[in-house]
């Protein structure tokens, strides 16, 4: 069994349909990169597997759980689901050590000295030693987010979502985000990576899903999609978009 | 018999102005736990709870507050019960301010923006949790202005209390005023009383607003 089975799912936003049987599986340890035009889904499609967005058909399996039905403990499923935000979402008014521990102590019930010392190593993996004590609004972007990113691994997840973390970053502060993907990546880290980097998608992915009006358009190794793709579609995204 | 004003007559206005304050702060006490309990049942997802809290705000705000104090003054008095005039007008203020208490911090916690609510249900926090841990910190910050605000509202509205007979500062100075007539200056003393209640709130919340971070 997969990590994540998502099968057949159909999503809407009153009238409008916004995933229209939406079918992908996941395996442990891999690395999938989705890409489409805006408005193609790709962020609800993230944001049903963990949860925040209810669906109105299909299933969606992730460890085992089924996430959208309704005896499943929502709380105890996104623990082992992170996901990072395109804007950060940091908790302002806490401390970047605060941030971390928050989900620690509160959800897991976890020691204070023991949550710091993941905190640690959370913020060690991100690069960020110096900063625990800061406030989010004393970091550039590209810290804000690695302290995001540091705040979902500290939960211990099995799967990372991440929905475009780059996007809002500016060009000088993309690298220092991607290396911290790229060593998640190497440490074996299963992800979901919702991105316009399609440099990145080609050389981290371990496979590319193209989404296009609520569908999977396209889906295989990264590599080989982007280097034939199949539909016209896609052949204008990537003509579209800067390589 | 018409006497002349006497220092006296001062330190029995500073002394009713006492009960004045005494009142607010009781009230906004009482309130503010009524308040919260309105809040919470007006943002959580569940609908009766909602129609309840709504309910109640639109009774307290949609019935003057003379009213209210008559009908619980007078009201309890009907069931067999001897109230006070300072217990009822702290049951009747409490019950007035938790109405309006717990809108504005409906609008406040409303104002923290939604992603805190995402991102704090991402790492597996409950509703109460989000509301204790991440959201109600950040609201504070909004509801700061219109909460002291409220509160010397309040404290002006305290007044009406002297119609069921609590002494306060407004009541005091009548008493006063019709034993010497000399308006102007009773009530000049009494508006500088007030003032000098109001005004310290006032401070505070420039100066709490400017320390607390909130997500922009
Ligand atoms: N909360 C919502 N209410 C109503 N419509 C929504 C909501 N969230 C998303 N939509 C709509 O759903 C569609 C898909 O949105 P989604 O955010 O998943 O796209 P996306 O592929 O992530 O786009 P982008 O690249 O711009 O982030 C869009 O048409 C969007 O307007
Ligand atoms: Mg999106």
């Amino acid at each position: 069994m997969s990590l994540v089975e998502i099968d057949r799912i159909h999503k809407s936003f009153d009238d409008l349909e916004v995933l229209r049987g939406v079918s992908l599986d996941i395996d442990e340890g891999e690395i999938v990169a989705v890409i489409g035009r805006s408005g193609s889904g790709k962020s609800t499609l993230l944001r049903c597997i963990n949860g925040l967005e209810p669906i109105q058909a299909g299933t969606i399996w992730v460890d085992g759980e089924q996430v959208n039905a309704p005896e499943t403990d929502l709380r105890k499923l996104r623990q082992k689901v992170g996901i990072v935000f395109q804007s950060f979402n940091l908790f302002p008014h806490l401390t970047v050590e605060r941030n971390i521990t928050l989900g620690l102590t509160v959800v897991k019930k976890m020691a204070v000295e023991e949550a710091r010392k993941i905190a640690r190593q959370a913020i060690a993996q991100v690069d960020l030693e110096d900063k625990l004590s800061a406030y989010p609004d004393m970091l550039s972007g590209g810290q804000q987010q690695r302290v995001a990113i540091a705040r979902s691994l500290a939960m211990s997840p099995k799967l990372m979502l991440f929905d475009e973390i780059t996007s809002a970053l500016d060009p000088e502060l993309i690298g220092e985000v991607l290396r911290v993907l790229a060593k998640l990546a190497e440490d074996g880290m299963t992800m979901m990576v919702v991105t316009h980097e399609i440099g990145f998608a080609r050389n981290v992915a371990h496979r590319l899903v193209f989404m296009h009006n609520g569908e999977i358009w396209e889906e295989g190794a990264a590599r080989a999609v982007l280097d034939n793709p199949k539909t016209e579609e896609l052949k204008n995204f990537l003509g579209s978009v800067l390589i | 018999m018409i006497r002349d004003l006497a220092t006296n007559d001062f330190f029995y206005l500073l002394f009713a102005a006492r009960w004045t304050v005494a009142l607010a702060v009781v009230s906004i006490i009482g309130g503010s736990l009524i308040g919260v309990v309105v809040m919470v049942l007006r943002v959580v997802p569940i609908p009766p709870a909602k129609w309840l809290a709504v309910a109640y705000i639109q009774t307290i705000q949609g019935t003057p507050l003379l009213g209210q104090l008559f009908i619980i003054f007078f009201g309890i008095g009907v069931l067999g019960y001897d109230v006070s005039p300072w217990i009822a007008a702290t049951v009747a203020f409490s019950v007035y301010s938790g109405a309006f208490l717990g809108e504005i911090w409906r609008g406040s916690v409303q104002a923290v923006p939604k992603t805190q609510w995402e991102a704090s249900a991402s790492i597996g926090l409950s509703f109460l949790e989000q509301l204790r841990y991440v959201v109600i910190p950040q609201a504070v910050r909004f509801s700061i202005p219109p909460t002291i605000g409220f509160w010397v509202h309040l404290v002006k509205n305290t007044s009406l209390a002297s119609i069921i007979g609590f002494i306060e500062l407004t009541r005091a100075g009548q008493i006063i005023n019709a034993a010497t007539f000399r308006p102007m200056t009773v009530y000049l003393v009494i508006a500088v009383l007030y003032f000098c209640i109001c005004f310290p709130l006032a401070k505070m919340s420039e100066r709490l607003e400017g320390k607390l971070r909130v997500a922009r």
